[in-house]
């Protein structure tokens, strides 16, 4: 009861308890507010500029517009590479939730083979993550109409109208031309050492070989941008500017699209390279490779057939044998040995042997082709005849540091530097590259033995059919060399102005001119009396040639029987030639792989090429094999 | 007749508060305004949201004309009704995202959670205005353990926000009701010590929003997205905004849960700095006017409640915008008469009216 009492009397001091926590509290509210208007003031003052920018990052998204890439033509302004636009059925797999059910819905509207499929989940391994992809491209009106009435159904996946690389001329000029195909990982690198990551935002294919990979910068244009409002779901709400995308420069090629298409009809259905240059420009106006393949295969990712096809065929029709193919150049080396002979003073033209038909030398036989020897030989005849006996003693006479030297010169054993990629050095022998070759002591020394096969182009010679081609058209244009290239000019799309690739003399090689004339009377010689007379019988214009065997196995001793060797070990066929003599306005180098002699399968490919070239005569199939032996 | 008419006005606004009503009513407008620019896509919502002010107003006139005697009748049947539900929903509620919230009544479902937020204060109060002549730490003991029990049943559900504010309205009363300070600072200790366990009781994805906070860039597609995209509205509006329908980030979509939880960062955007400083001061008088309510309630049981619900009002706020504005971690609680949702509205409202009704028949109980 008394505490009862004492209770009743506190409800005033409770009372003045409680106001108290209430006004605590209320001052507490109050500090909370202003922490939070300190915090809203934080953010929608000091940092009001840094916040705004990132909204406008949030709603405004840059498309790329993909620029047309340029167009490239021959010599004549043939078109050899162009665009198209065509629809494309693409998903965007990060929109789609199950991919599997999509592509068999769309399969139901619109044929979707499987090998489309296939090609589809390969990308889908490559892709970059937000991209969309084709799953079917070239649609007809139609698939596209089909598709447009059921698109609610399919949500990430769009028909898109999308340029597509077309080279009309297919398979021929393939090598030189090039292709282009969808961006990969180590393209994304050389794009980004080139600086070029923002101009590719939205492009998918590049340049893979050829012209459209090394002149990809030029070809690729600049990216135009549309700045869209987005919203948080990716979707373009509206567009608020635009600048144009600018077209790639176009290309316009030295070759001659004609001219190529006849050279490589003229291998038949043997395997080889062919290359002709303009001497004195180093223009390239054809450059063969066969087989060759069809480059239009390549652009939306090849499907595994078509590739398994080309990679695996023992033709490799992917191989550019024009730059990379490394042949012993074989009697077509004969004349820049003899050349190499007045410029070093070891041969006069006049000074002549007496052929016996063989050479000893350190207890080994080097055999000329023919039994029994030429006879008395000098400079000019051992080139008409292709006298091996005469080089044998050259070779030993200048040695193999002389050779090499000169040879160097010539370009031989160095890359060219033509304008494409994928080119081999080849290999120029010397003591030196032995050295470097070989890791064994014993294998790494030069035996004197070895310089003399040298002097028929066998032993370790191994040179690109465009060395050859360079070597020739040097020759021809009197000791000037001239860089091969592709590309004649450069038309910038906007301006319309030309930019020339410039004829680059390499170097100007100081031969004394009356060394040069008895080489070149020599070789006119060749095509007159010489073995390739009957490929060059009844020619229109004068001419100048070089046969050549290469000798893929050797049958130590035993007399090479062309039917006794299998195909694949037969001989290379070699021919290296200029016309007009006088004046010359093409030069080639032909090699047909496992073709025999020289004279019989690769001059007539050559006489053909000039044909058609000089006098516009356009030859019926491929060239015959003429029935002539030696080389 | 008009007498008859005048009559019947008085007794219709008796009970109503005047500064509570107008400041409702003004929350209401804003909050509808609002609701209007995030979900402009749809008018649906916009009209079901003014249906649910009109059942909250409706809901705090009828409570308001309850006298506090009365009142103090609904707290041991509501409690012990909303706990029994808490019970249920814990062994037969219905899953959704993973939380079990919700209990099935066949036609309708219910989130018993709800009830607590007006419950737990009236049972609290009432218990203490029962033992007010003798107030001893056992009774403060036994209040915490009637506080604890729904709070847990919440908090294991999980839903945080939730139990947040039901564990504050019920803290207020008992902190009203006189806890000794040395307990209250006991208590923090306690709680400080208590964080890294308290840590390790936490779900992953509590855990993952509470480091979220601390570095939003961490995880900017995932759980910090929300804090990323509402801070960016909310800075990007700067000092007067971008002006109502015009805020990219709402129409955009940018802003995520942006009618209902969210909803400050629409608001912040297109009515700027300016537009805050008068919403927080809207609010800032609704919880002064509630305080002064409190302190010049007649009885214990009315003072104390009239405290606990404007201060759980000031928690809906104050946990709200600082989570809307990256300096709290994100739970489930929405702002009040802001954010999208009839539920929250009517709980809120019967709040006010409870502190309508203490403000109006404060005179006819003597103490």
């Amino acid at each position: 009861m008394l505490a009862r009492q004492s209770q009743l009397v506190a409800p005033d001091r409770e009372l003045e308890r409680f106001r108290f926590r209430v006004s605590l509290a209320g001052f507490a509210v109050f500090a909370a507010f202003v922490v939070l208007a300190t915090r809203l003031f934080h953010l929608q003052v000091v940092q009001h500029d840094y916040y705004s920018t990132r909204a406008e990052d949030n709603r405004i998204s840059l498309v790329p517009i993909v620029p047309n890439r340029g167009v490239i033509v021959d010599r004549h302004g043939t078109v050899l590479a162009r665009n198209y636009s065509a629809f494309t059925l693409e998903i965007t797999p990060s929109r789609v939730d199950d991919l599997d059910a999509t592509i068999e819905g769309l399969g139901k509207l619109i044929e979707i083979l499987p090998k489309d499929r296939k090609r589809f989940r390969r990308l889908l391994e490559e892709s970059k993550t937000f991209e969309s992809l084709p799953i079917r491209s070239r649609l007809s009106e139609e698939e596209v109409a089909r598709f447009a009435a059921n698109r609610y159904l399919f949500p990430g996946v769009e028909v898109k109208a999308r340029l597509f690389r077309h080279y009309p001329e297919g398979s021929v000029g393939a090598h030189a031309i090039g292709y282009i195909s969808r961006i990969n990982k180590r393209d994304l690198e050389i794009i980004e050492d080139n600086e070029q990551t923002n101009n590719y935002k939205g492009t998918d294919h590049i340049g893979k070989s050829g012209v459209e990979q090394k002149y990809e910068f030029q070809l690729h244009g600049e990216t135009g941008y549309e700045q869209v409002e987005i919203d948080a779901g990716g979707r373009a709400v509206r567009s608020l500017s635009r600048s144009a995308p600018v077209q790639g420069n176009n290309l316009t090629l030295t070759l001659d699209i004609k001219l190529q298409e006849m050279a490589e009809k003229a291998f038949g259905d043997r395997r080889g390279a062919l290359v002709a240059i303009e001497p004195a420009t180093g223009g390239i106006l054809a450059l063969v490779s066969v087989p060759t393949f069809d480059p239009n295969l390549f652009i939306d990712g090849i499907r595994s057939d078509d590739w398994d096809q080309l990679n695996n065929s023992p033709d490799k029709p992917l191989l550019n044998r024009a730059l990379n193919g490394a042949y012993p150049p074989g009697s077509t080396f004969k004349p820049f040995m003899a050349l190499a002979a007045l410029e070093t003073g070891k041969r006069t033209p006049g000074q002549a042997i007496a052929d016996p038909g063989v050479f000893n030398f350190g207890g080994h036989q080097f055999r000329d082709d023919k039994k029994g020897g030429h006879g008395m030989v000098d400079m000019h005849k051992s080139i008409v005849v292709s006298c091996d006996t005469y080089y044998y003693v050259l070779a030993n006479d200048m040695g193999i540091d002389a050779i090499a030297r000169f040879m160097g010169q010539l370009g031989f054993g160095q890359r060219t530097g033509v304008d494409i990629e994928g080119e081999s050095p080849g290999v120029l022998p010397s003591p030196e590259w032995k050295k470097r070759r070989f890791r064994r002591p014993e294998q790494q020394k030069w035996f004197a033995g070895e310089t003399i096969s040298i002097g028929i182009g066998q032993g370790y010679n191994s040179y690109t059919p465009i060395q050859l081609a360079q070597a020739t058209a040097t020759i021809a244009n009197n000791g000037i060399m001239y860089r091969p290239h592709l590309v004649k000019y450069i038309t910038d799309s906007r301006t319309g102005e030309k930019t020339m690739i410039e004829p680059e003399p390499l170097r100007v090689l100081p031969w004394k001119r009356q060394n040069v004339e008895v080489i070149k009377r020599a070789l006119v010689g060749v095509n007159i009396s010489g073995t390739s007379a009957r490929a060059f019988a009844g020619a229109g214009y004068t001419s100048a040639g070089k046969t050549g065997t290469a000798q893929v196995f050797s049958l130590k001793g035993a007399e090479y029987k062309e039917s006794r060797v299998k195909k694949e070990l037969r001989d290379h066929a070699l021919f290296i030639a200029y016309a007009p003599a006088e004046q010359p306005k093409i030069a080639v180098a032909v090699l047909v792989e496992n073709g025999g002699f020289g004279a019989q399968s690769a001059a007539p490919i050559a006489r053909m090429v000039f044909d058609y070239y000089l006098l516009g005569k356009l030859p019926k199939g491929a060239a015959k094999e003429d029935d002539v032996e030696g080389d | 007749m008009s007498q008859v008419l005048q009559r019947t006005w008085a007794r219709f606004v008796a009970r109503v508060d005047g500064p509570l009503l107008l400041l409702t009513l003004a929350l209401m407008a804003t909050g509808l305004a609002t609701v209007h620019s995030a979900t402009a896509d749809s008018s649906s919502r916009l009209l079901a949201q003014a249906l649910n002010m009109s059942i909250g107003l409706t809901a705090m006139w009828m409570v308001a004309q309850l006298p506090p005697q009365k009142l103090m009748r609904f707290g041991v049947p509501l409690y012990l009704a909303g706990v029994v539900l808490l019970i249920l929903v814990f062994f037969f509620g219905i899953r959704v995202n993973g939380a079990r919230r919700w209990l099935s009544l066949g036609f309708t479902r219910i989130q018993p959670a709800e009830v607590l937020k007006i419950a737990v204060p009236l049972m609290l109060a009432w218990y203490f205005h029962k033992h007010e002549a003798a107030l001893k730490a056992r009774h403060y003991a036994v209040a915490c353990l009637l506080l604890l029990l729904p709070f847990a049943l919440i908090a294991k559900q999980p839903d945080l926000g939730t139990a947040i504010l039901v564990g504050a309205a019920g803290f207020y009363v008992i902190f009203f009701a006189g806890l000794p300070w040395k307990v209250i600072i006991g208590l923090l200790v306690a709680g400080a010590a208590a964080a890294p366990f308290a840590w390790t009781m936490l779900h992953d994805y509590q855990r993952k929003r509470i480091l979220t906070l601390i570095d939003p860039s961490s995880d900017p597609l995932g759980a910090g997205y929300h804090i990323i995209q509402s801070t960016i509205a909310i800075g990007s509006g700067g000092s007067f905004g971008k002006g109502w329908l015009e805020g990219t980030q709402t129409h955009l979509e940018f802003i995520p849960e942006r009618h209902t939880d969210f909803i400050f960062a629409v608001y912040a955007e297109e009515r700027g700095l300016l537009g805050n400083a008068v919403l927080l001061l809207l609010y800032l008088l609704l919880i002064g006017r509630g305080l002064m309510i409190a302190a010049n309630a007649s009885t214990l049981f009315a003072r104390v409640l009239a405290g606990s619900i404007t201060l759980s009002l000031f928690t809906y706020v104050f946990v709200n915008v600082g989570m809307v504005s990256g300096i709290l971690p994100v739970v489930g609680v929405p702002l009040p008469y802001m954010s999208y949702g009839g539920t929250a509205l009517v709980t809120l409202s019967v709040g006010i009216g409870i502190l309508m009704s203490i403000q109006t028949h404060r005179m006819l109980v003597r103490p």
